[in-house]
Protein backbone atom coordinates (compact mmCIF):
# COMPACT_ATOMS: atom_id res chain seq x y z
CA UNK A 1 0.00 0.00 0.00
CA UNK A 2 1.19 3.38 -1.36
CA UNK A 3 0.14 6.85 -0.88
CA UNK A 4 -1.83 7.51 -4.45
CA UNK A 5 0.86 10.17 -6.70
CA UNK A 6 -1.81 10.85 -9.00
CA UNK A 7 -4.87 11.43 -6.00
CA UNK A 8 -2.59 13.27 -4.25
CA UNK A 9 -2.26 15.69 -7.81
CA UNK A 10 -5.76 15.72 -8.42
CA UNK A 11 -6.32 16.96 -5.06
CA UNK A 12 -3.78 19.42 -5.00
CA UNK A 13 -4.89 20.73 -8.66
CA UNK A 14 -8.19 21.03 -6.93
CA UNK A 15 -6.64 23.54 -4.36
CA UNK A 16 -5.25 25.65 -6.81
CA UNK A 17 -8.43 25.37 -9.13
CA UNK A 18 -10.30 26.77 -5.92
CA UNK A 19 -7.98 29.67 -6.24
CA UNK A 20 -6.20 28.87 -2.84
CA UNK A 21 -2.88 30.24 -2.90
CA UNK A 22 -2.10 29.69 0.73
CA UNK A 23 -1.81 26.35 2.90
CA UNK A 24 -1.19 25.73 6.69
CA UNK A 25 -0.47 22.24 7.69
CA UNK A 26 1.51 19.62 9.49
CA UNK A 27 2.55 16.97 7.48
CA UNK A 28 1.72 13.44 7.70
CA UNK A 29 2.19 10.21 5.27
CA UNK A 30 -1.20 10.92 3.11
CA UNK A 31 -0.67 14.45 2.72
CA UNK A 32 3.31 14.24 2.02
CA UNK A 33 2.93 14.48 -1.64
CA UNK A 34 0.13 17.30 -1.65
CA UNK A 35 2.79 19.05 0.86
CA UNK A 36 5.66 18.36 -1.49
CA UNK A 37 3.66 19.79 -4.44
CA UNK A 38 2.60 22.74 -2.89
CA UNK A 39 6.40 23.11 -1.27
CA UNK A 40 8.20 23.02 -4.75
CA UNK A 41 5.34 25.63 -5.84
CA UNK A 42 6.58 28.76 -6.34
CA UNK A 43 2.64 30.31 -6.43
CA UNK A 44 1.71 28.89 -3.16
CA UNK A 45 2.64 30.02 0.52
CA UNK A 46 3.38 26.83 2.85
CA UNK A 47 2.92 27.27 6.43
CA UNK A 48 4.13 24.59 8.34
CA UNK A 49 3.20 24.27 12.09
CA UNK A 50 4.59 22.83 15.38
CA UNK A 51 1.01 21.65 16.36
CA UNK A 52 -2.79 21.76 14.32
CA UNK A 53 -3.85 24.61 16.83
CA UNK A 54 -1.62 26.82 15.44
CA UNK A 55 -2.96 26.60 12.21
CA UNK A 56 -5.91 27.75 13.33
CA UNK A 57 -4.55 31.24 14.16
CA UNK A 58 -2.93 30.99 11.03
CA UNK A 59 -5.81 30.81 8.96
CA UNK A 60 -7.78 33.07 11.27
CA UNK A 61 -5.08 36.01 10.15
CA UNK A 62 -4.87 35.09 6.51
CA UNK A 63 -8.75 35.76 6.46
CA UNK A 64 -8.46 39.16 8.20
CA UNK A 65 -5.45 39.43 5.72
CA UNK A 66 -7.97 38.81 2.79
CA UNK A 67 -6.01 35.60 1.56
CA UNK A 68 -7.85 32.51 0.70
CA UNK A 69 -6.60 29.85 2.76
CA UNK A 70 -6.83 26.08 3.38
CA UNK A 71 -5.56 24.06 6.32
CA UNK A 72 -4.44 20.41 5.51
CA UNK A 73 -3.91 18.12 8.84
CA UNK A 74 -4.70 14.42 9.79
CA UNK A 75 -7.85 13.62 11.82
CA UNK A 76 -5.79 14.00 15.03
CA UNK A 77 -4.96 16.77 14.57
CA UNK A 78 -7.75 18.07 13.86
CA UNK A 79 -8.29 17.01 17.29
CA UNK A 80 -6.11 18.11 18.84
CA UNK A 81 -6.88 21.40 17.75
CA UNK A 82 -10.08 21.85 18.66
CA UNK A 83 -10.34 24.44 21.51
CA UNK A 84 -8.61 26.84 18.85
CA UNK A 85 -11.58 25.89 16.37
CA UNK A 86 -13.94 26.33 18.85
CA UNK A 87 -13.33 28.95 20.41
CA UNK A 88 -11.51 31.14 17.66
CA UNK A 89 -12.88 30.40 14.45
CA UNK A 90 -16.52 29.44 15.84
CA UNK A 91 -16.69 32.58 18.22
CA UNK A 92 -15.59 35.30 15.96
CA UNK A 93 -16.89 33.51 12.90
CA UNK A 94 -14.05 32.93 10.98
CA UNK A 95 -14.04 30.44 7.68
CA UNK A 96 -11.84 27.70 7.95
CA UNK A 97 -11.80 24.80 4.87
CA UNK A 98 -9.94 21.69 6.08
CA UNK A 99 -8.57 19.21 4.40
CA UNK A 100 -8.32 16.42 6.87
CA UNK A 101 -6.88 12.91 6.44
CA UNK A 102 -9.14 10.31 7.55
CA UNK A 103 -7.36 7.84 9.30
CA UNK A 104 -8.13 5.04 11.42
CA UNK A 105 -11.14 4.50 9.41
CA UNK A 106 -13.02 1.40 7.77
CA UNK A 107 -9.55 -1.12 6.48
CA UNK A 108 -7.54 0.53 8.87
CA UNK A 109 -4.03 -1.94 9.87
CA UNK A 110 -2.49 0.58 12.44
CA UNK A 111 -3.97 0.49 15.79
CA UNK A 112 -3.38 3.75 16.67
CA UNK A 113 -4.89 5.58 14.67
CA UNK A 114 -8.37 3.30 15.28
CA UNK A 115 -10.21 5.42 18.21
CA UNK A 116 -9.36 8.45 16.53
CA UNK A 117 -11.00 7.78 13.24
CA UNK A 118 -14.01 6.21 15.05
CA UNK A 119 -14.62 9.63 16.78
CA UNK A 120 -13.54 12.22 14.00
CA UNK A 121 -17.35 12.06 12.51
CA UNK A 122 -18.95 12.40 15.78
CA UNK A 123 -17.07 15.08 16.87
CA UNK A 124 -17.60 16.50 13.84
CA UNK A 125 -21.63 16.30 13.90
CA UNK A 126 -21.01 17.52 18.09
CA UNK A 127 -19.09 21.01 17.08
CA UNK A 128 -21.77 21.70 13.78
CA UNK A 129 -18.60 21.39 11.32
CA UNK A 130 -20.37 20.44 7.93
CA UNK A 131 -18.16 17.77 6.22
CA UNK A 132 -18.13 15.39 3.05
CA UNK A 133 -15.82 12.26 2.42
CA UNK A 134 -13.70 12.73 -0.56
CA UNK A 135 -13.65 9.07 -2.05
CA UNK A 136 -13.61 9.80 -5.91
CA UNK A 137 -10.57 11.96 -7.53
CA UNK A 138 -12.99 13.00 -10.07
CA UNK A 139 -14.94 14.51 -7.88
CA UNK A 140 -12.14 15.86 -5.36
CA UNK A 141 -11.74 19.56 -7.14
CA UNK A 142 -15.38 20.47 -7.37
CA UNK A 143 -15.66 18.93 -3.67
CA UNK A 144 -12.70 21.39 -1.87
CA UNK A 145 -14.02 24.41 -4.60
CA UNK A 146 -17.34 23.80 -2.69
CA UNK A 147 -16.59 23.21 0.82
CA UNK A 148 -14.39 26.82 0.86
CA UNK A 149 -17.39 28.40 -1.13
CA UNK A 150 -19.25 27.33 1.58
CA UNK A 151 -16.72 28.10 4.42
CA UNK A 152 -16.58 31.63 3.12
CA UNK A 153 -20.40 32.00 2.99
CA UNK A 154 -21.70 30.51 6.16
CA UNK A 155 -18.24 32.44 7.71
CA UNK A 156 -17.79 28.50 9.62
CA UNK A 157 -15.45 25.92 9.32
CA UNK A 158 -16.09 23.13 6.74
CA UNK A 159 -14.58 19.73 6.60
CA UNK A 160 -13.44 17.39 3.70
CA UNK A 161 -12.47 14.22 4.69
CA UNK A 162 -9.70 12.60 2.91
CA UNK A 163 -10.58 8.71 2.81
CA UNK A 164 -8.35 5.91 2.12
CA UNK A 165 -10.29 4.97 -1.12
CA UNK A 166 -8.71 8.26 -2.43
CA UNK A 167 -5.33 8.77 -0.83
CA UNK A 168 -3.91 4.90 -0.68
CA UNK A 169 -3.58 2.54 -4.04
CA UNK A 170 -2.15 -1.14 -4.16
CA UNK A 171 0.35 -1.59 -6.74
CA UNK B 1 6.97 47.98 36.12
CA UNK B 2 3.14 47.52 35.11
CA UNK B 3 1.70 46.35 31.36
CA UNK B 4 -0.98 49.18 31.61
CA UNK B 5 1.57 51.19 31.56
CA UNK B 6 3.70 49.84 28.97
CA UNK B 7 0.83 49.53 26.49
CA UNK B 8 0.02 53.23 27.25
CA UNK B 9 3.84 53.99 26.19
CA UNK B 10 3.53 52.61 22.91
CA UNK B 11 -0.34 53.40 22.18
CA UNK B 12 0.34 56.60 20.40
CA UNK B 13 2.81 53.76 18.18
CA UNK B 14 -0.07 51.47 17.50
CA UNK B 15 -2.27 53.56 15.30
CA UNK B 16 -0.79 52.72 12.39
CA UNK B 17 -0.01 48.45 13.12
CA UNK B 18 -2.47 45.72 13.13
CA UNK B 19 -2.47 44.73 16.49
CA UNK B 20 -3.72 41.10 18.22
CA UNK B 21 -3.78 41.05 21.90
CA UNK B 22 -4.60 37.85 24.58
CA UNK B 23 -7.75 37.93 26.52
CA UNK B 24 -8.25 39.56 30.01
CA UNK B 25 -6.38 42.43 31.25
CA UNK B 26 -3.83 42.83 28.31
CA UNK B 27 -7.30 43.01 25.67
CA UNK B 28 -8.97 45.52 28.37
CA UNK B 29 -6.16 47.87 29.09
CA UNK B 30 -5.51 48.39 25.19
CA UNK B 31 -8.87 48.95 24.78
CA UNK B 32 -9.64 51.65 27.83
CA UNK B 33 -6.98 53.67 25.93
CA UNK B 34 -9.55 54.02 23.09
CA UNK B 35 -10.84 50.97 20.61
CA UNK B 36 -9.32 51.61 17.11
CA UNK B 37 -10.94 48.91 13.59
CA UNK B 38 -6.84 47.80 13.40
CA UNK B 39 -7.44 45.80 16.75
CA UNK B 40 -8.20 42.58 17.50
CA UNK B 41 -8.62 41.04 20.66
CA UNK B 42 -8.81 37.39 21.29
CA UNK B 43 -11.01 36.85 24.21
CA UNK B 44 -10.16 32.90 24.28
CA UNK B 45 -8.19 30.09 22.20
CA UNK B 46 -5.48 31.06 24.52
CA UNK B 47 -1.97 30.28 22.87
CA UNK B 48 -3.51 31.69 19.29
CA UNK B 49 -2.47 35.48 19.20
CA UNK B 50 1.15 35.08 17.77
CA UNK B 51 -0.36 32.37 15.29
CA UNK B 52 -3.12 34.62 14.30
CA UNK B 53 -0.09 37.49 14.01
CA UNK B 54 1.95 35.24 11.63
CA UNK B 55 -0.60 34.69 9.52
CA UNK B 56 -1.24 38.20 9.05
CA UNK B 57 2.32 39.47 8.60
CA UNK B 58 2.91 37.03 6.00
CA UNK B 59 -0.08 37.60 3.77
CA UNK B 60 -0.09 41.36 4.41
CA UNK B 61 3.65 42.52 4.34
CA UNK B 62 2.92 45.94 3.97
CA UNK B 63 1.69 46.04 7.10
CA UNK B 64 3.14 46.25 11.01
CA UNK B 65 1.78 43.55 12.97
CA UNK B 66 1.89 43.86 16.75
CA UNK B 67 1.51 40.63 19.16
CA UNK B 68 0.80 41.69 22.78
CA UNK B 69 0.67 38.06 24.15
CA UNK B 70 0.95 37.17 27.56
CA UNK B 71 3.10 34.15 29.73
CA UNK B 72 0.20 31.90 30.63
CA UNK B 73 -0.90 32.00 26.66
CA UNK B 74 2.11 31.65 25.23
CA UNK B 75 2.79 28.52 27.58
CA UNK B 76 0.02 26.84 25.81
CA UNK B 77 1.49 27.22 22.79
CA UNK B 78 5.48 27.05 23.09
CA UNK B 79 5.71 25.62 19.83
CA UNK B 80 4.94 29.01 18.33
CA UNK B 81 8.33 30.02 18.35
CA UNK B 82 9.82 27.54 16.35
CA UNK B 83 7.22 28.35 13.58
CA UNK B 84 8.15 32.39 13.92
CA UNK B 85 11.72 31.23 14.08
CA UNK B 86 10.86 29.52 10.77
CA UNK B 87 9.28 31.80 8.46
CA UNK B 88 10.75 34.84 10.65
CA UNK B 89 7.94 37.07 8.89
CA UNK B 90 10.24 40.48 8.92
CA UNK B 91 7.21 42.56 10.18
CA UNK B 92 5.97 41.10 13.22
CA UNK B 93 6.93 42.03 16.57
CA UNK B 94 5.96 39.93 19.06
CA UNK B 95 5.87 41.17 22.92
CA UNK B 96 5.14 38.97 25.56
CA UNK B 97 4.11 40.05 28.92
CA UNK B 98 5.32 38.08 31.92
CA UNK B 99 3.42 38.69 34.88
CA UNK B 100 4.16 35.26 36.09
CA UNK B 101 0.74 34.73 37.22
CA UNK B 102 -2.88 33.39 34.62
CA UNK B 103 -4.31 36.87 36.14
CA UNK B 104 -7.23 36.92 34.09
CA UNK B 105 -8.47 33.05 34.96
CA UNK B 106 -8.05 33.10 38.41
CA UNK B 107 -4.57 34.96 39.33
CA UNK B 108 -2.86 31.61 39.57
CA UNK B 109 1.01 31.23 39.09
CA UNK B 110 2.45 30.39 35.89
CA UNK B 111 5.48 28.44 35.59
CA UNK B 112 7.47 31.42 34.79
CA UNK B 113 6.49 32.55 38.65
CA UNK B 114 9.30 31.49 40.28
CA UNK B 115 12.18 32.90 38.01
CA UNK B 116 13.75 29.39 36.86
CA UNK B 117 11.95 30.06 33.41
CA UNK B 118 12.82 32.06 30.79
CA UNK B 119 10.96 32.88 28.07
CA UNK B 120 13.03 35.15 26.12
CA UNK B 121 15.92 31.88 26.35
CA UNK B 122 13.19 29.87 25.00
CA UNK B 123 12.40 32.61 21.96
CA UNK B 124 16.13 32.61 21.36
CA UNK B 125 16.57 29.04 21.47
CA UNK B 126 13.80 28.53 19.01
CA UNK B 127 15.82 30.42 16.79
CA UNK B 128 14.62 33.89 16.84
CA UNK B 129 17.32 36.15 16.29
CA UNK B 130 16.24 39.64 17.73
CA UNK B 131 15.20 38.70 21.04
CA UNK B 132 14.91 41.27 24.06
CA UNK B 133 14.42 41.39 27.91
CA UNK B 134 12.85 44.29 29.53
CA UNK B 135 12.11 45.31 33.60
CA UNK B 136 12.15 48.10 33.44
CA UNK B 137 10.05 51.41 31.75
CA UNK B 138 12.84 52.57 29.90
CA UNK B 139 14.29 49.20 28.38
CA UNK B 140 10.82 48.61 27.46
CA UNK B 141 10.84 51.35 25.74
CA UNK B 142 14.15 51.08 23.89
CA UNK B 143 13.33 47.67 23.24
CA UNK B 144 9.82 48.60 21.55
CA UNK B 145 11.35 51.34 19.52
CA UNK B 146 14.18 49.29 18.16
CA UNK B 147 11.97 46.41 17.25
CA UNK B 148 8.72 48.49 15.50
CA UNK B 149 11.93 50.53 13.43
CA UNK B 150 13.49 47.13 12.93
CA UNK B 151 12.99 45.01 9.76
CA UNK B 152 12.83 41.87 11.30
CA UNK B 153 10.95 39.93 13.45
CA UNK B 154 11.89 40.98 17.21
CA UNK B 155 10.22 39.40 20.25
CA UNK B 156 10.22 41.44 23.49
CA UNK B 157 9.92 39.99 27.07
CA UNK B 158 8.53 42.38 29.51
CA UNK B 159 8.59 41.37 32.84
CA UNK B 160 5.54 43.05 34.75
CA UNK B 161 3.61 43.08 37.97
CA UNK B 162 1.05 40.67 38.06
CA UNK B 163 -2.29 43.10 38.20
CA UNK B 164 -5.16 43.96 35.75
CA UNK B 165 -7.82 46.64 35.67
CA UNK B 166 -10.96 46.92 38.06
CA UNK B 167 -13.09 45.94 35.93
CA UNK B 168 -14.09 44.15 32.37
CA UNK B 169 -16.52 44.97 29.52
CA UNK B 170 -16.39 46.03 25.84
CA UNK B 171 -19.00 48.44 24.23
CA UNK B 172 -18.18 45.51 20.80
CA UNK B 173 -19.36 41.94 20.26
CA UNK B 174 -16.77 39.48 19.57
CA UNK B 175 -17.67 38.78 15.81
CA UNK B 176 -18.09 42.72 15.49
CA UNK B 177 -14.53 42.92 16.20
CA UNK B 178 -13.27 40.36 13.91
CA UNK B 179 -15.47 41.95 10.88
CA UNK B 180 -14.11 45.75 11.83
CA UNK B 181 -10.67 44.16 11.89
CA UNK B 182 -10.93 42.68 8.29
CA UNK B 183 -12.57 45.50 6.85
CA UNK B 184 -9.70 48.10 8.37
CA UNK B 185 -7.26 45.49 6.76
CA UNK B 186 -9.16 45.48 3.39
CA UNK B 187 -10.14 49.12 3.65
CA UNK B 188 -6.16 50.14 4.01
CA UNK B 189 -5.32 47.68 1.27
CA UNK B 190 -7.17 49.30 -0.99
CA UNK B 191 -6.28 52.83 0.00
CA UNK B 192 -2.50 51.56 -0.63
CA UNK B 193 -3.24 50.18 -4.12
CA UNK B 194 -4.92 53.76 -5.05
CA UNK B 195 -2.15 55.81 -3.97
CA UNK B 196 0.08 53.61 -5.77
CA UNK B 197 -1.96 54.02 -8.73
CA UNK B 198 -2.47 57.36 -8.53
Amino acid sequence: MTVSYDNSKAVYEGIKAAGIRSISALPETWLGLLLQRAEDDPDMTLIQVAKEEEAIGIAAGAHFAGEPHLLLMQNHGFLAAINGVVSLAQLYHIPLCMLIALRGHWGEPYPWHTRGGMVTEEVLRALGIPFEHARDPDRVASQIREAYTYSRSSLWPVALLLTRDLMEEYP
Amino acid sequence: MERARCIETIYPELADKLVVTIMGACAQELYDLGHQDNFFYLQHAMGLASSIGLGLALHRPEEKVVVLDGDGSVLMNLGTFTTLARYRPPNLVHIVFDNGSLLSTGGFESHTASGVTDLAAIARGAGIEHVASADDPMSFGEAVIEAFERDALSVIVARVRAVGPDHYGMDLHLPENAFRFARHIRDSKLAREAAATS
